[in-house]
C-alpha cells in the first residue's frame, strides 16, 4: 500500500504534533534552568548562569550522583548475569512451568512501584537489615532482570542454532561454544540491555525512596527532597538538564549497536 | 530439546583438544549429557532472586495486611492476626471511590496514548526515510532518559496559575487549569509514558512485511480497510505490550497526582498509610493493584504481548 500525498501530510503533521508535545516540557525545564528568579513564572525574568555554579558547588549532588552510579551499575551487573542465565535457560529449553516464569521476570516491572517498594521495605525491615546503599542494589536489580532478559531472549530468538552446532560437530564442547559463539553474538544485545537497565536503575525514583532509608539519597531522591523546598528548584532544573545532555550519548549508543531489539526493554 | 547439548559431538571423555582440560570445560563436559542439571543450574540463580526478595517481599506484604494495629498507639504488632484493615477498605466508600478514580484515569491513559502513539509510529516505520527514522527513535527514546520527577515538576509549572499554559492561552481569553484538576493527571500521565507506548508500535509496524498491505490494496481495499482488517489485528500483540506499561505505571503513581491535580490514587493511599506507620490498611489497599494487574498480564499474555515487550 502506498500512502496517498495527503495521508502522508496528515501523518507527518501529527507525528510534529506529538514530537513537539515530548518536548515542550523538556524545553520549559531548559529555559528555566538559566532563569534568574527562583520562581518558576512564565515569561522568564532574566538570564543568569549563577545556578550552575551553584549545581557544582554543592555537596549533596555530588554524593548523590556518585550513590547513583554505583547502585545503578551494581543493579546492572546482577541484573545482567541472571538475565541472562535466565534468558538461555528459557529459550534454549522446553519445560513444565517456563510460561509461569517469563510470567514472574515480568511481575517486578508490571506491578506499581509503590507495592514492590512497601514490599521489599517491609522485608528488609521484618528481617532487620539495615537500609542503605545494599538495600537500594537489591531493589532496583530486582526490577532491572527483566530488562536484560527482553533484550538476551529477543536477540537469542533470532540468532540460528547452526553455528552452535557446527562448534559442537568441530569438537568444543558447551563451555567453548558458549564463550566462541554464543556470548559474542549476544554481545550488542547485553550492552544495550545494560544501558537500558542503567537508565532505569538510575531513574528509579519510588522503589529507591522506600529502599534508602533516611542516610542514603539517590539523584532522584535528592531530587525529591529537594522539590520540597522552592529555594532549590533552579537548581534541580541545572541537574536535569545536564542529566539529559548526558543521556544522549548512551541512547545514541544505543540505538548504533541495534537497540532496536526489544521495544522498550523494559 | 536439549538445548545446546551438542549434536554428534565426540563421546564423553575423548577429547579432540590437545593438552590440559580446564576445569571449567570439565564441568561444560559433564554437564553436557544432563541438560535437566543444566537447566536448573540455569535457573537457580535467577528464579532463587525473583522467588527469595520478590515473592517473598510479596507474601511479607501480604502478611502485613492481617497484622493487628493497636487502636490507640498505632504499633502494630507483627504476627498477631486482625482483619481490622479490610474491615476498614470495604466499609468506608472513599477507598472504592479512589479505586474507580485510579483505575479510570488509568484506562483513559492508555487509550490517550495508543491514540497519539499510532499516527507517529506509522509515519517512522512506513513512511520516514531511513535516516529520519533513526533520528525519531533517537528523538522518542530521549525523554525517557530525562529524569522522571523533572519531567512531572516541569508539567506542574506549565499548569500552574502564572505558568506557560495560562500565558499561552491569555491572548484568547481563557485562563489556565490551575492544579487542581483531575484532568491534570490524565495529561501528565499521559505524557510521561507515551514513549512506552510509541516504541512497542513502532517495533510492530516494521515487522509487518509491506507485501502484505499490497496484497491487500490489490485485493481492492482502501487505506481505511486495511488498517482495520490487515494492519490492526497484526499490531494487537504491541498495542498490548505498550498498554502494560501505560497501564500499570498509571495505576501505581502517586507522584503526579499529588504535583498536578491534588488528588488521591491508589499509590496516594498505600504511601500516606505507610509513611503514618499504618501498615495493615497500606499492605491490604496493595493487594488491589496487584489483583488487578496480575488479571491484566494473564490476558495481556494471551494475546502475545510478552513476546512484544
Amino acid at each position: 500500500m502506498v500512502e496517498s500525498p495527503l495521508a502522508r501530510a496528515l501523518l507527518r503533521i501529527a507525528s510534529a504534533l506529538v514530537l513537539s508535545f515530548l518536548y515542550l516540557p523538556l524545553a520549559i525545564l531548559a529555559v528555566y534552568a538559566f532563569n534568574e528568579s527562583r520562581i518558576m513564572a512564565w515569561p522568564p525574568t532574566g538570564f543568569t548562569l549563577h545556578w550552575f555554579a551553584d549545581a557544582a558547588a554543592n555537596p549533596a549532588i555530588r554524593s548523590a550522583l556518585l550513590n547513583s552510579l554505583v547502585t545503578a551499575g551494581a543493579a546492572t551487573a546482577i541484573a545482567l548475569v541472571l538475565g541472562t542465565l535466565a534468558a538461555l535457560a528459557i529459550q534454549r529449553n522446553r519445560f513444565f512451568g517456563r510460561e509461569s516464569i517469563s510470567f514472574l521476570f515480568i511481575l517486578p516491572i508490571a506491578l506499581p512501584g509503590v507495592v514492590t517498594g512497601i514490599a521489599l521495605q517491609s522485608t528488609f525491615k521484618l528481617l532487620g537489615a539495615d537500609l542503605g546503599l545494599l538495600t537500594v542494589i537489591v531493589g532496583q536489580a530486582t526490577f532491572c532482570i527483566v530488562v536484560a532478559y527482553n533484550n538476551v531472549v529477543a536477540r537469542l530468538r533470532r540468532l540460528p542454532r547452526s553455528p552452535e552446532e557446527a562448534s559442537a560437530d568441530l569438537g568444543a564442547d558447551s563451555w567453548t561454544t558458549f564463550r566462541r559463539i554464543t556470548l559474542p553474538a549476544m554481545r550488542t544485545a547485553l550492552l544495550s540491555g545494560a544501558l537500558l537497565a542503567f537508565a532505569l536503575a538510575f531513574d528509579e525514583v519510588i522503589v529507591t525512596l522506600f529502599t534508602a532509608g533516611a542516610g542514603t539519597q539517590t539523584i532522584p531522591v535528592w531530587i525529591y527532597t529537594a522539590m520540597q523546598r522552592p529555594n532549590e528548584l533552579p537548581v534541580v532544573n541545572v541537574v536535569a538538564l545536564v542529566l539529559v545532555l548526558f543521556s544522549i550519548a548512551p541512547v545514541y549508543l544505543a540505538q548504533r549497536i541495534g537497540g532496536g531489539e526489544t521495544a522498550t526493554g523494559r | 530439546m536439549d538445548g545446546e547439548a551438542p549434536r554428534g559431538a565426540t563421546p564423553r571423555g575423548a577429547s579432540l583438544t590437545v593438552g590440559p582440560v580446564s576445569p571449567a570445560r570439565r564441568v561444560a563436559r559433564w554437564l553436557a549429557t544432563r541438560p535437566r542439571t543444566r537447566l536448573a543450574l540455569l535457573l537457580s540463580g535467577p528464579l532463587g532472586w525473583l522467588a527469595l526478595v520478590y515473592l517473598g517481599s510479596l507474601f511479607v506484604l501480604l502478611l502485613n495486611a492481617f497484622w493487628a494495629k493497636d487502636a490507640f498507639t498505632g504499633k502494630v504488632t507483627p504476627f498477631a492476626w486482625d482483619l481490622a484493615a479490610f474491615g476498614e477498605l470495604l466499609g468506608n466508600p472513599v477507598y472504592r471511590t479512589i479505586a474507580l478514580r485510579t483505575i479510570g484515569i488509568a484506562a483513559a491513559v492508555t487509550v490517550t496514548d495508543a491514540l497519539l502513539a499510532l499516527p507517529i509510529a506509522y509515519y517512522m516505520a512506513r513512511v520516514a526515510s531511513p535516516r529520519r527514522r533513526r533520528a525519531l527513535v533517537i528523538a522518542v527514546l530521549m525523554p525517557l532518559w530525562a529524569a522522571y520527577l523533572v519531567k512531572a515538576y516541569a508539567w506542574r509549572t506549565i499548569l500552574q496559575g502564572n505558568g506557560f499554559l495560562s500565558w499561552a492561552l491569555s491572548p484568547l481569553g481563557i485562563e489556565g487549569p490551575g492544579l487542581d484538576e483531575l484532568q491534570n493527571a490524565w495529561i501528565v500521565l499521559s505524557y510521561l509514558w507515551l514513549p512506552y507506548m510509541i516504541l512497542p508500535i513502532y517495533a510492530g509496524l516494521e515487522r509487518i512485511p509491506g507485501s502484505l498491505l499490497e496484497a491487500s490494496s490489490d485485493l481492492g481495499a482502501g487505506a481505511a480497510t486495511t488498517f482495520r482488517r490487515v494492519i490492526f489485528p497484526l499490531l494487537v500483540p504491541s498495542l498490548v505490550a505498550g498498554s502494560i506499561f501505560t497501564f500499570s505505571l498509571s495505576l501505581g503513581d502517586y507522584i503526579v497526582p499529588d504535583l498536578v491535580a491534588d488528588a488521591k490514587f491508589i499509590g496516594n493511599v498505600i504511601y500516606d498509610n505507610s509513611s503514618l506507620g499504618n501498615f495493615p490498611l497500606a499492605a491490604g489497599y496493595s493487594i488491589l493493584p496487584i489483583a488487578v494487574m496480575v488479571c491484566y498480564l494473564l490476558v495481556a499474555r494471551r494475546t502475545g504481548a510478552f513476546e512484544s515487550l
